[in-house]
């Protein structure tokens, strides 16, 4: 896999030249109020990763891990709580401002791939470059050819969503999270759509990414998926129970 | 993203949904053609009217019988009926009228037309030679009445158009002879094609000199010899106002009548007609554009309808555009461009079908359709903007999507 971007470092440091955060979250809690019955997702997440970590998040479902991801992924705001991306606190923005977030520093990559069925491969790759305001269109093409190169897909890039087999969609869907450069890729059961050879293809290229020194957020329910990562967190109920390196 | 950028992607996405996107145009454009055809009819019927009407004599005025209304009020019953030949004479005194040019008095009747085995009805009118000045009409084939035969009494008629096509066909009438209820006339002339002006077809009558129908027509008892009515042109168009005056007071005087409420005549100037025409054809026409509107306007609640479906089943492309960055004015941008698309699109072809339909329609209902540019022009931009103002609901809706709902809804 050919790099993409500038990678923000090379991995392989010390660990006393450990990398400041990424993302931080400080006693996040989110409160889903309906009426009489509230529903607390989070119960006060504190969490820290770090430049260029590879970290999955286990749970299962509704442990809370995917309010966690709209949060991660700006789509959401915290109830209380403080949720500092690149040290900058995100948890008081707009939603103008949020949106501005998701496009220039988060890359999405969704368990139903969520590609626009009538956009050939390089122009669903393009969306994020077009809200960034990237300019003229041959650049956003130049971009998109290269993210859409990066994952093996050269020779696809005219072809739509339909015509793709669902690992060549989720390739697709991982250059357009890529194209715009984010400083993190956040992954929401990326494999779960997948049969097991697609799913090894689609880990391995999360594995490449994180080498070249991206930050990487892999949620999931699959042991096996969650253990291809180098961090493991698991949440239950809201809260966060283990978080620790992966042993190989 | 720009603008150029927001209207490709709405292009594309009304493009995917052609047959909708199309039925929608469709219910906008027949509203659109439906207003530029109802107010081109109601114009076209405005201007024929008025040119029917000023073709009748631009100065002219004409006097009937009876007598005004004021109020509930009408003047004396027994005094109607009696215009005379020594009216017409006073009317055309220098000294007293110098504002009156000519004076064709008239003595209408129905009156049953022979020639050979083709026969037909029309009014025969007894006038003399002015009449044709006085109405601005002229003789094409042959010649007018003339005096002497006006003097003698003479047994000539001028037709109408339409009358001699229907006895002598296409050919020249000139000179062949007719019965007018029975009694033998010398056809000597024929008059222009001068159309319908209002209920009175102008081509299908016959003048003979005035004498000659006073003698043959006229009916005995007390209105015997009095006149049908008086046609009266001023010498220019300026002067209206002064041959009205000049004819009022002297008819006013000639039948010694003191209060002018109570006169036993009406006189109606031309331009009366033509307002009375234009106020008529204007209620018609405003009444065909009310209808075409709402027309318009349920082309209009389509496009809020189709934009409303297309939100909700776009919920999850809307979703992803908002975590790919999109802001929320992007997204109502996007949505108000679809359906002011939608509007544009509608708003061109209607008026297309408008311009086709002013060519076509005219063949079929011998209507006249005047397309005006501010109707074309106007149907465009109020299709755009029904596109805009139906489509901001919708858009807004779209806008104010949360993106975690949009994304999660499978």
């Amino acid at each position: 896999m050919s790099s993409i971007g500038h990678p923000r470092h090379q991995s392989g440091l010390a660990l006393e030249e450990m990398p400041g955060p990424m993302l931080e979250l400080r006693e996040v809690t989110k409160t889903y109020g309906m009426g009489e019955v509230e529903v607390h997702a989070l119960r006060g997440i504190n969490l820290v990763v770090r430049e260029g970590e590879y970290v999955a998040i286990m749970g299962q479902s509704g442990s809370g891990k995917s309010t966690l991801m709209h949060i991660l992924g700006c789509l959401d705001v915290p109830s209380t709580g403080t949720y500092l991306l690149e040290g900058r606190d995100v948890s008081v923005l707009n939603e103008i401002e949020l949106a501005e977030v998701r496009n220039r520093r988060i890359g999405f990559v969704f368990q139903q791939f969520h590609l626009l069925p009538r956009l050939s491969a390089w122009r669903n790759v393009e969306l994020p470059l077009l809200y960034a305001g990237r300019r003229p269109r041959s650049a956003r093409r130049e971009r998109a050819m290269a993210a859409l190169g990066a994952v093996g897909l050269a020779d696809r890039v005219e072809h739509r969503p339909t015509e793709l087999s669902g690992g060549q969609q989720q390739r697709v869907a991982i250059a357009r999270a890529l194209a715009s450069n984010p400083a993190i890729v956040l992954a929401d059961e990326p494999t779960g759509n997948l049969a097991s050879d697609q799913a090894d293809e689609i880990l391995a290229i999360f594995e490449a990414m994180h080498n070249q020194g991206r930050t990487v957020v892999l949620i999931t329910h699959e042991p096996d998926v969650g253990e291809r990562a180098k961090r493991l967190v698991r949440i239950k109920d809201g809260l966060v129970v283990s978080d620790g390196p992966v042993r190989p | 993203m720009n603008w150029a950028e927001t209207a490709r992607s709405a292009f594309e996405s009304l493009r995917e949904r052609r047959a909708r996107s199309g039925l929608t145009v469709l219910g906008l454009l027949i509203g659109i053609a439906a207003v530029i055809l109802t107010v081109g009819l109601g114009e076209g019927a405005q201007a024929r009217v008025s040119s029917a009407i000023s073709s009748l004599g631009p100065n002219l005025l004409t006097i009937t019988p009876g007598s005004t209304t004021t109020g509930l009020v009408r003047g004396g019953l027994g005094t109607a009926g009696d215009l005379t030949l020594a009216d017409a004479q006073a009317l055309s005194s220098r000294s007293d009228a110098p504002d009156i040019a000519h004076v064709a008095p008239v003595i209408q009747t129905g009156a049953t037309l022979t020639s050979g085995s083709s026969n037909w009805s029309a009014p025969v009118m007894g006038t003399t030679p002015v009449f044709t000045t006085v109405r601005n009409r002229q003789v094409v084939v042959g010649t007018n009445l003339t005096a002497a035969e006006l003097a003698s009494q003479a047994h000539v008629a001028v037709l109408g158009s339409e009358v001699s096509q229907e006895l002598f066909g296409f050919a020249s009438p000139v000179g062949q002879v007719m019965d007018i209820d029975g009694v033998p006339f010398n056809v000597v002339g024929e008059l222009n094609t001068a159309g319908a002006s209002g209920a009175s077809n102008e081509d299908n009558l016959v003048l003979i000199p005035i004498s000659t129908a006073l003698d043959l027509f006229s009916k005995p008892g007390p209105y015997a010899g009095s006149l049908s009515e008086i046609f009266v042109s001023a010498t220019s168009s300026s002067t209206i106002g002064a041959a009205y005056e000049e004819a009022n007071d002297l008819l006013l005087q000639l039948h010694s009548i003191t209060i002018p409420s109570a006169a036993d005549f009406t006189i109606t100037p031309a331009s009366t007609l033509l307002s009375t025409a234009a106020t008529v054809s204007k209620a018609l026409t405003t009444l065909l554009a009310g209808i075409a509107a709402i027309a318009l306007l349920v082309g209009g609640i389509g496009v809020m309808n189709i934009m409303l479906v297309s939100v909700t089943e776009r919920v999850k492309e809307i979703g992803l555009r908002k975590a790919l960055g999109a802001t929320p004015g992007l997204v109502l941008r996007q949505f108000l461009l679809e359906a002011a698309m939608l509007g544009v699109l509608g708003g061109v072809l209607g008026v297309l079908l408008g311009l086709v339909g002013a060519v076509v329609l005219p063949l079929l209902i011998s209507q006249q359709i005047d397309v005006s540019l501010v109707a074309v022009v106007g149907s465009v931009v109020v299709a755009a903007g029904i596109g805009l103002v139906f489509g901001v609901y919708p858009a807004y809706r779209a806008a104010r999507l949360s993106p975690i709902d949009a994304l999660r809804s499978e």
